[in-house]
């Protein structure tokens, strides 16, 4: 039984079928999707603990976060989820072109939100709302809105950390379907980083409601 | 004179030489020595704090170290007993080595994430080692804020990242083991045909999953609120110190079933190797580990009742701090009905299982004196807490550990150890470790409170008592150390099952083949099927 | 996992589906709907998670084992957030201290 690059089922010799492999591979993929959503959770929790002790200060806060670029960005993430589908799509159909084509727009539609949330980033620096000793916020409960930026950099900050490592992981997808790598046999890890992605996605979904939307009336 | 050519057969300790085959090794058994090599160090470290601690507690005043000190060291005591020796230990060690070979698997679902755990888990020690050396931890390992976060001028963010990765390396294990359970048992091994010690890892591996990432991310708040100033634990902004308690115990009350589901596993199969007998109500006991694991996410709130907490949520926590108590309790009385006119004999891993059951029993009912909210007010913080929790994780959890490692060293290494020697071994840890923690029980009743270096002139009695124990406890720590490497050369050679226990690890070669098996098993008998006249592969 | 291939069209149908509920949590953001607006916002997050775990991460076609384990994950968060959430606001509800 070898396992040699060139083998492009590449069955590890601990399984018995690609089958089994790939349900494993799978499944492994998903536990660790669970270890993510409890490592977000304690961040999550903190916001729901903080926004029910000082809505006031939240709902300030809130206010002076951008909802149309929050909005587009939204939209933006969403798309990317549509071209990860399909790029497993096409890897499921073994069509070369719209696995990489896919791969490389979803790679395109990461870098612009993360492009969005820097210029936001910059945007909360201008006015003195990063945490920190240059925080200023004119107006009451300004300690409690410093809380609510912290956790707004928090989230928002470990949620582009997931993405810049899903974009690598993407790359690296993009460079190897480039070298015939993947098939309908197999393209387990399409799916796996597929995954991922769609979860940094759903991560989004909920931050951009609990922190842009949110106490608006 | 010529002597034969004595042809060695080959096996996962003679494939392959060279520290490279070792240190890249992917095969879970070398992974598993690994960890044991890694531990066994953590272990002695976290024991040299101990032997400093209780040396300053032989006298009342504060003599030996400043407080300052003292503090740094329960501090690294704590931190390196936990999450460098006691969480890894029976699941790195003995889960990584055995559940493969139970379920009739080849390796693990992931050996590279196997070998990267390993890698984790000494990139996280060297962390913490360098926190120590540099000059030390002093907020206790429950790191409460805000004095991590805000005042202590020790090297909290160095320790924090040290146990943040060593945390991963517990979740990539656990990911590892359930993925290795579900999909990698061997044809007729069912579930409800897994041996016990599977099943408590099982169980393990969903705690590990589910818990460590919420005291990863909190850890991670802690270094960046010390870091950058700023942060969500710090009162001046608003912030609440209990919110990181609860976010800290929400995993650190299901960690320390992490630390004892897996010597319940060993429990179960040293009990019944050792009574020739199936455990009684195996499904009971398989279940209760199940059971263990989720009520366990339950009651972390009883580590706070005295934190400002509210008393509503105390009493919800107190009440489900008694459920909890009654999967463990099923286990006992299971454990207890197997001894029952089975066929004992009283080899060393059957006094670790013995002692495991008792002191276990003890630490446990003298957790539900801390569950009830009143009393707990009462010896909150006192050496009784420290009592307790010793019993559980040194009378329990270690007693399990040492009584697997005896068990399965000669399948491990194709020798076995020395069995005078290791008697008086387990005879030592056992009286030593009652000489050591009982008075406790009772210094902590009378008052005396936990992570004090000095204390009243009427405690000293206890403390001199306690301190006798650990000096006992130390020399029996040490003989299985060397007996151990001792029997690597010298010991008498193992067959494949010496113990003539029923199980797949006892049906293939010791030490085994790297592959496991000659031929994948197929499995058509019952876990421990010891009533029917079976052909055991003996020696 | 199965090897259920989903067809495009209904990828592009979810994809509607996301899109139109993002458009309509924006809008009703700007609706004062009193106490209802964070019901409203958190139910749209909750019904545009389930298309993209049950369509784009193919839970729908999955095994029980898969849907169970997504399941534990989220229920696992619910238990941390609701069981810290009580701790907070039964605070004052009882005193444990004669009145």
């Amino acid at each position: 039984m070898t396992e040699s690059g060139e083998h492009s089922l590449a069955l590890r010799h601990q399984f018995d079928t690609v089958e089994q492999q790939r349900d494993a591979s799978t499944l492994g993929m998903w536990v660790f999707l669970v270890t993510e959503i409890m490592f977000f959770g304690g961040l999550f929790t903190a916001y729901v603990i903080y926004r029910t002790l000082y809505p006031t200060a939240f709902e300030a806060g809130s206010h002076h976060l951008n909802i149309t670029l929050g909005a587009i960005n939204t939209v933006v993430l969403i798309c990317s989820s549509l071209t990860m589908a399909l790029a497993v799509h096409g890897a499921q159909l073994g069509s070369r072109k719209a696995l990489i084509a896919c791969l490389l727009l979803t790679i395109l539609l990461g870098s612009v939100f993360l492009g969005i949330k820097a210029f936001e980033y910059a945007d909360k620096f201008a006015h003195h709302l990063v945490p920190g000793p240059n925080f200023q916020f004119e107006g009451p409960f300004s300690r409690q809105v410093q809380l609510f930026y912290s956790i707004y950099f928090g989230t928002t900050g470990l949620h582009a950390l997931h993405m810049i490592i899903g974009i690598g992981m993407l790359s690296v997808l993009a460079w190897q379907a480039r070298r015939g790598r993947y098939s309908a046999e197999y393209n387990t890890p399409i799916e796996l980083v597929g995954l991922y992605w769609h979860f940094v996605d759903i991560v989004w979904i909920f931050l951009f409601p609990l922190l842009y939307l949110l106490g608006r009336h | 004179m010529i002597t034969a050519p004595v042809e060695t057969r080959e096996h996962y300790l003679n494939k392959e030489y060279g520290i490279r085959s070792w240190l890249l090794t992917q095969d879970h058994k070398r992974i598993a020595l690994l960890y044991l090599a890694s531990i066994t160090l953590f272990f002695f470290l976290g024991g040299m704090f101990a032997v400093l601690i209780r040396l300053e507690l032989l006298t009342p005043a504060g003599d030996l170290v400043q407080s300052e000190t003292y503090n740094k060291f329960f501090t690294m005591h704590g931190i390196i007993m936990v999450f460098f020796f006691l969480i890894p230990s029976i699941p790195a060690v003995l889960g990584n080595f055995l559940i493969p070979i139970m379920i009739g698997a080849k390796d693990l679902a992931f050996p590279k994430l196997n070998l990267l755990s390993w890698y984790l888990a000494v990139a996280g020690g060297v962390f913490a080692l360098y926190a120590m050396l540099a000059g030390g931890v002093d907020t206790g390992w429950t790191f409460y804020t805000p004095y991590s976060t805000a005042f202590s001028n020790t090297y909290v963010m160095s320790t924090a990242v040290g146990i943040f990765i060593a945390g991963f390396s517990s979740i990539l294990t656990g990911l590892n083991f359930i993925v290795t359970i579900h999909r990698m048992r061997a044809p007729g091994m069912h579930w409800f045909r897994l041996p016990l010690f599977v099943w408590s890892h099982y169980a393990t591996s969903l705690i590990m999953v589910l818990g460590t990432p919420v005291i990863a991310v909190t850890l991670l708040l802690v270094a960046v609120e010390r870091g950058l100033r700023i942060g969500i634990f710090d009162p001046a902004l608003g912030g609440d110190p209990i919110l990181f308690q609860h976010l800290f115990w929400f995993y650190s009350h299901p960690a320390v079933y992490i630390m004892v589901l897996p010597a319940m596993g060993v429990t179960s199969e040293l009990v019944a190797a050792f009574s020739r007998k199936r455990v009684f109500g195996y499904a009971f006991v398989a279940f209760a580990s199940v059971a263990i694991a989720v009520f366990g996410f339950l009651v972390w709130g009883h580590h706070m009742f005295v934190s400002g907490q509210s008393v509503y949520a105390g009493m919800i926590f107190s009440f489900l701090s008694y459920a909890v108590a009654i999967p463990s309790a099923v286990k006992v009385f299971n454990w207890t009905a197997t001894l029952f006119r089975g066929s004992i004999s009283l080899q060393t891993p059957m006094l670790y299982a013995f002692g495991f059951i008792g002191l276990f029993t003890i630490g446990g009912m003298t957790g539900l004196f801390l569950a009830a909210l009143g009393l707990d007010v009462h010896v909150h913080d006192t050496y009784f807490v420290v009592a307790h929790f010793h019993y559980i994780m040194v009378g329990g959890a270690v007693m399990g550990y040492l009584g697997g490692m005896h068990y399965w060293w000669p399948k491990m290494t194709g020798r076995m150890y020395p069995e005078l020697w290791a008697k008086l071994g387990a005879l030592l840890i056992f009286v030593g470790f009652n000489v050591t923690f009982f008075p406790q029980f009772l210094l902590g009743y009378l008052g005396m409170p936990r992570r004090y270096h000095a204390y009243p002139d009427e405690f000293q009695v206890l403390n001199v008592m306690s301190t006798a124990g650990a000096s006992i406890l130390a020399v029996g720590y040490l003989l299985p150390m060397i007996y151990f490497i001792w029997s690597l050369r010298y010991g008498r050679v193992a067959g494949a099952n010496p113990w003539k226990a029923v199980g797949l690890e006892w049906q293939t070669a010791s030490p085994p083949p790297t592959e496991n098996f000659e031929e994948t098993p197929v499995v058509t008998h019952e876990a421990y099927e010891y009533s029917r006249e079976r052909e055991v592969v003996g020696d | 996992m199965s090897d259920h291939i989903v067809p495009k069209k209904l990828y592009y149908m979810i994809f509607g589906a996301l899109i139109a509920l993002t458009l309509v949590t924006v809008g009703a953001s700007f609706i004062d709907l009193g106490p209802f607006n964070n019901v409203v916002a958190l139910t749209i997050a909750v019904v545009k998670a389930l298309l993209v775990v049950l369509f784009f991460m193919h839970v729908r076609y999955s095994t029980r084992l898969t849907k169970l384990v997504v399941a534990s994950g989220f229920l696992w968060l619910g238990i941390l957030i609701f069981i810290t959430l009580t701790d907070y606001l039964s605070r004052g509800w009882l005193t444990g201290v004669a009145q």
